[in-house]
């Protein structure tokens, strides 16, 4: 075990070494705070799949425990309609951090998706964000899949005639805000003007990105105390 | 179909039938056509209960219910149709009927045939309210929404039928209003601005919502003249214009008279509102043909502040007087209530009708208040005083204490009246909109919320239109709620919006009601920088009325808001962060600005540390850091302590600096500080140490801006007090550019100006430069004014030249003298003051002073009666302008008739030195007449006059030694002077270094001594 944690060190300051030339915002020694975190959260885990990194439920623990993000659509798709949950099979923000789509959150993954999450520019964020809305994967925001993400969002009027005539009104004005190109979708160009205008609506679809204060709280956990040892 | 139905159609007088006239036809009609045509139309809608039943007297018969949906028995019919319990929903037992829904409506009008109008008539004549009816007692929006949505497009339609007429035949027209306004605005040199409330224009021309519209009004505007308070806000209406409510000053209990005067146009009421504007106007005679009936006041009421909540019923009317309003608007008839009616009744052109008419609104006007007649005449004659208006934002010269009211001066109007009392139902588009919004907003998550607020942010937030429509549909309820929630995005979306629309006076204050200042106070400890600069924003744009500031005094928001002051001020390179730092001292200092112009917050922020704070940022060298920092710091300089902190902490070396910035705002409020501060004569030398004064005289080349160069010549007026200053004043040629401000200025300028020239007059060499640029005739001028702190300065100022020899004559010429003593009447008793001082020098040097005196008719017996004055200072100047008088024995003679001596003895027993001074010199100068020097002895102004002898005040011995030589003229004088220990007195004065005294005094004691000799002689001889 010794031996173990020995050749461990080895390969996670060489990985560090490497990871932090490639991502930006971290240094070496954050770098290596943050694999170290990665890999005992893959101890965590069962020892099938800690082969290939972190997986859904996993992660989802991550998010909502240290991130306290606890906006559902972002964080499952269990209540999605059948025809959506059979494109959408790993929820959003996973699967934006989950770049090569192989289910899994290798170590190279968990540190570029933390360096957007903790100290990501706003284009970084742009960029983060869209990836995450964008959930059928085709480069748009489409009017279907603003519906699915702001379905919750509005109590629905029990008088109404159409209980989800609200939101449809909600997904025309958010559409009619960004959709600079009259197309009848977001594309990411759309969504960089709109927030660029309004940083507002950089997670105007729901809570992707971790608050000030989680962030905080997480930096210290991870960098501060693991230093210590 | 609401507020149409209930105000814009034309009732009867009996208001229970419609009237047969042109209008209601056309609605009638319209209301026809829709009702008819809506089962094919809206066949959804049409099916559609009404919460209760539309019931009428029908002309139809059972027969006419020819279609198969119907059953008819005899004499009645239903239809087959019923609603849940069994009811039919449309029911016939002539002559009553009782209709359920708009699908039956639609068919009873087909059946109907010709009788068709006659039936809508008849309905709505009973069914006023048919919306009420319609969706019951709950508001419609949870409810049938599009059956709504269409009735309300009917409603906007009919109003536009209504609002039609009332646009073609008011007196005033849209268009009439914006060829006005578009004048004005080309004359921008008169006026500082002026815009309207609303960039939104009607398809008629009118820019006020239509429910305004309703009674007639056009488009509000906002007026800043350079002489009137800050802003007017006035309405124009198809009647006239007028000003709205304004409440007069932080007083809340006490209850002014608010005037509500309408004129005939936007010019007239400026005319009548801003004599600045009224000179102007009349120099330019900017094309506006002068009628000579222009300034006649059309209409005047009076209400007090505390039926604010009425003042809009005198125009408003109430819904029955609305129709004959209408009425009165036809051609013709409405003419004859605002033209000049003298002509029209000498021609015999009014028709019967317009008497009649006439004199039934007459008898109902003063049967409803039979004061009203009255009041209207002394409102009348009170505002026809021209000076009443401004005589209540004076400046008094002198008296730190007096500033502390100019803070409330550009106070806003405190809780204006609402001005809309019920919620109409017909609005523009974006009211729905807005409406709906807000609806999601109850039940949104916060990102739904943070969409649905953007989305509220594009609406033109600063039209009131939209402002008021957040408000009315409670809108302002949900964004302060939000406030308090944890999410900093809903806050921050939330704030930008109530940062934008607390610009309208009505939304602050329901801000304020609704306690969100607490929770924007609260929001200041925030560690969020974008959320502390907009929570101080917004509580810069809400604490514009005193409840505001109080609140966020309060609820420590003054305390906060000078923590937010704390930052690095403009170093070569700040980081961000820093910078951002500074963004929320600048927000800070906003909202400290709104928040002191309260005395007690004033104290708040000295208390809080915040002198040193504001210390620091004045070195910055951003301008929209500076002028909330200098806005708020000359605010302050009311109080005492800030003056001096002012001095202490060396503001007034960057106050100097920052008077040669480019900016004239930032200008402005530096000069306004160094006005409030140069009091104190330190202070004055520090302006003249670091060259201050030269950009003083600078911008006073700057004469367009009226509020600087008041400011301006504020500084100019002070800082002359110091002769220092005045030297290098005299250097930099500022009285000849002084002299040439003493025409075509507003008066707040204008008090400043001649201030500024009496203090340079003090040195005798300047009296000679005022008379050699021009400056004695507009002087003498400004004596005919009505302003009173002008006048004391005025006063004081020409009392200045006087002292001039070769001054007097001019001033004689121009009959200053008589002006000057016609300013004694004046009610307030600082001119009265200000008038006898001046007085003195002019009897002193006018070649034939005594027969100038005499000339006054009853001049002398209003100097005298001066004497029975209350104020200390009139006293005083009073007694010394008598002892000019009483120089020429003539005058002497005639002041001695009218009592003086028993007066002046009234007065002995004074302790004040000024008073006792000029009261001493009075009596020695009337001593010298008739018996008059015994009568004092005889009055008791002996005794008391010995004992100013122990007086600290040598200008007090030399006056009373001369007066008791005088009185010892008289034995029995000199042995009551002797029992109260005269010589003893005496002696020490004798040993005095000044001659007059020295003599005075050794010639009483030696009147004493000879007639204790004298009376040694006659007891032992």
């Amino acid at each position: 075990m010794l031996k173990m944690s020995a050749m461990n060190r080895k390969f996670i300051q060489n990985l560090a070494e490497t990871l932090c030339k490639q991502v930006k915002h971290f240094d070496k020694r954050e770098t290596e705070c943050l694999i170290r975190l990665f890999s005992g959260l893959l101890g965590e885990q069962a020892e099938r799949r800690a082969a290939h990194g972190l997986d859904r439920v996993r992660f989802r623990h991550i998010l909502h425990n240290t991130f306290g993000m606890t906006d559902d659509m972002m964080m499952d798709n269990g209540t999605s309609p059948i025809w959506m949950r059979t494109r959408i099979i790993i929820m959003p923000v996973f699967r934006a951090f989950d770049k090569d789509n192989d289910t899994y959150i290798s170590v190279r993954e968990w540190v570029e998706g933390l360096s957007v999450f903790l100290r990501g520019t706003l284009d970084e964020k742009i960029k983060f964000c869209f990836d995450v809305y964008n959930l059928h994967g085709d480069g748009y925001i489409s009017r279907e899949e603003m519906l699915q993400m702001l379905k919750d969002s509005l109590i629905r009027q029990p008088t109404e005639e159409d209980p989800d005539e609200g939101i449809k009104d909600i997904v025309e004005i958010a559409l009619k805000k960004m959709d600079y190109d009259h197309d009848g979708k977001v594309s990411y160009s759309d969504f960089e003007k709109t927030v660029k205008d309004e940083n507002l609506l950089l997670e105007a679809f729901g809570n992707c990105l971790p608050d000030a204060k989680s962030i905080l709280a997480f930096e210290q956990h991870a960098f501060q105390e693991q230093h210590g040892h | 179909m609401g507020v149409t139905l209930s105000r814009a159609v034309q009732w009867s007088a009996d208001g229970v039938q419609l009237e047969n006239s042109p209008l209601n036809n056309d609605i009638l009609t319209e209301i026809l056509l829709f009702t008819e045509n809506f089962e094919i139309r809206h066949p959804e809608e049409a099916r559609i209960q009404f919460s209760e039943p539309l019931q009428w007297k029908t002309s139809l018969e059972a027969a006419d219910f020819t279609s198969d949906i119907y059953d008819t028995r005899e004499e009645s019919a239903v239809s087959l149709e019923c609603d849940d319990k069994g009811r039919p929903l449309l029911q016939l037992s002539p002559p009553d009927i009782t209709v359920h829904s708009f699908y039956h409506l639609s068919n009873l009008l087909k059946l109907s045939k010709d009788k068709k109008m006659g039936e809508v008539r008849a309905c709505l004549e009973v069914n006023s309210e048919p919306i009420k009816k319609i969706f019951g007692p709950i508001s419609p929006t949870i409810h049938e929404g599009k059956l709504f949505n269409i009735l309300h497009q009917l409603d906007e339609k009919l109003l536009s039928i209504a609002v039609r007429p009332i646009v073609r035949e008011g007196r005033l027209s849209p268009a009439a209003v914006n060829t006005e306004v578009d004048l004005l605005k080309r004359e921008n040199r008169v006026l500082k601005s002026l815009c309207y409330t609303s960039d939104y224009v009607f398809s008629n021309g009118c820019r006020s919502p239509p429910w305004r519209q309703m009674d007639g009004e056009i488009c509000s505007l906002i007026i800043e003249t350079s002489d009137t308070e800050p802003t007017l806000f006035i309405t124009c209406n198809t009647s006239g214009v007028f000003l709205n409510e304004r409440i007069n000053g932080e007083g809340g209990e006490n209850s002014f008279i608010t005037k509500r005067e309408v004129y005939k146009d936007i010019v007239t009421l400026l005319k009548n509102t801003s004599p600045h504007f009224a000179a102007a106007a009349d120099e330019q005679d900017f094309a506006i043909q002068d009628v000579p009936s222009a300034k006649k006041i059309l209409h005047v009421e009076t209400v007090d502040v505390e039926e604010t909540g009425q003042t809009l019923k005198s125009y408003d009317h109430d819904e029955k007087n609305v129709p004959e309003k209408l009425a009165r608007n036809k051609p013709g008839s409405r003419d004859k209530t605002l033209e000049p009616s003298l002509k029209w009744t000498k021609l015999g052109l009014t028709s019967s009708y317009d008497e009649v008419e006439e004199k039934t609104r007459r008898s109902r006007e003063s049967k409803k208040s039979p004061t009203a007649e009255n009041q209207k005449k002394a409102t009348f004659s009170e505002s026809s005083l021209p000076g009443c208006h401004s005589s209540r934002k004076t400046k008094s010269p002198g008296g730190a204490d007096d500033f502390s009211e100019s803070s409330s001066e550009d106070d806003e109007n405190e809780e204006q009246p609402e001005r809309r009392a019920e919620i109409p139902t017909d609005l523009p588009s974006e009211y729905w909109q807005i409406q709906k919004l807000v609806k999601y907003l109850k039940g949104a998550n916060q990102t739904a919320t943070v969409i649905v607020l953007c989305a509220l942010r594009d609406f033109n937030l600063v039209q009131e239109t939209c402002q008021l429509a957040i408000r009315d549909v409670g809108g302002l309820e949900v964004l302060i709620n939000l406030l308090d929630t944890d999410d900093i995005r809903c806050k921050i979306s939330s704030l930008k919006i109530l940062r934008e629309i607390s610009c309208n006076s009505l939304i602050r204050q329901t801000i304020a009601d609704l306690g969100g200042l607490q929770t924007m106070v609260s929001i200041l400890d925030a560690p969020v920088k974008e959320l502390k600069c907009l929570a101080a924003e917004t509580i810069a744009n809400v604490a514009k009325f005193r409840r505001a500031r109080k609140t966020v005094r309060q609820y420590g928001g003054i305390k906060r808001l000078v923590e937010l002051l704390d930052c690095v001020p403009d170093s070569v390179s700040l980081s961000a962060e820093q910078e951002r730092d500074a963004d929320v001292a600048r927000c800070g200092a906003l909202a400290l600005w709104s928040c002191s112009k309260s005395t007690r917050n004033k104290e708040s922020i000295r208390q809080a540390g915040g002198i040193p704070l504001l210390a620091r940022l004045l070195k910055s060298s951003q301008k929209n850091m500076l002028i909330p920092v200098v806005g708020t710091l000359q605010e302050c300089a009311s109080e005492k302590s800030y003056r001096i902190s002012i001095q202490t902490e060396g503001m007034i070396e960057d106050l100097v600096k920052n008077l040669s910035c480019d900016n004239q705002e930032l200008q402005m409020h530096c000069a306004s500080a160094i006005f409030k501060c140069a009091e104190d004569k330190h202070t004055r030398d520090l302006v003249r140490q670091y060259d201050g004064l030269k950009p003083l005289v600078m911008l006073l080349n700057k004469a367009e801006n009226k509020q600087l160069l008041a400011a301006t010549t504020g500084a100019i007026w002070k800082c002359s007090i110091s002769l220092e200053n005045v030297a290098k004043f005299q250097e930099y040629r500022a009285l000849e550019i002084l002299v040439g401000l003493l025409k075509d200025q507003p008066e707040e300028v204008l008090v400043n100006v001649v201030g500024a020239l009496g203090e340079c007059a003090q040195i005798s060499e300047n009296l000679a430069t005022i008379r050699k640029s021009g400056g004695i005739q507009p002087l003498v001028r400004l004596l005919s004014g009505t302003n009173q702190a002008l006048l004391v300065n005025v006063t004081r100022a020409v009392g200045a030249c006087a002292t001039d020899p070769e001054n007097m004559p001019i001033i004689d010429r121009l009959d200053g003298v008589r002006l000057l003593w016609s300013l004694l009447k004046n009610p307030n008793p600082d001119v009265q003051a200000s008038a006898a001082w001046a007085i003195c020098p002019c009897i002193e040097n006018a070649k034939d002073a005594g027969e100038m005196v005499r000339s006054f008719v009853g001049g002398l017996e209003l100097i005298i009666n001066l004497l029975k004055s209350q104020n200390k200072d009139v006293l005083a100047s009073v007694c010394a302008a008598i002892a000019k008088i009483a120089k020429d024995v003539e005058n002497l003679a005639v002041i001695t008739d009218h009592g003086v001596v028993p007066m002046l003895a009234n007065l002995t027993n004074t302790g004040d030195d000024k008073l006792r001074r000029y009261l001493a010199e009075a009596i020695a100068c009337s001593c010298t007449w008739g018996s008059n020097c015994a009568s004092f002895g005889e009055a008791g102004a002996v005794a008391p006059l010995v004992h100013y002898l122990r007086s600290k005040d040598p200008l007090v011995h030399q006056a009373t030694a001369r007066a008791l030589f005088e009185l010892s003229k008289d034995p029995n004088n000199c042995i009551t002077m002797h029992e109260n220990g005269v010589v003893k007195l005496l002696l020490i004065m004798v040993g005095s270094t000044d001659e007059i005294l020295q003599e005075a005094a050794a010639s009483c004691v030696a009147n004493i001594r000879c007639l204790a000799l004298a009376n040694d002689k006659a007891k032992n001889g």
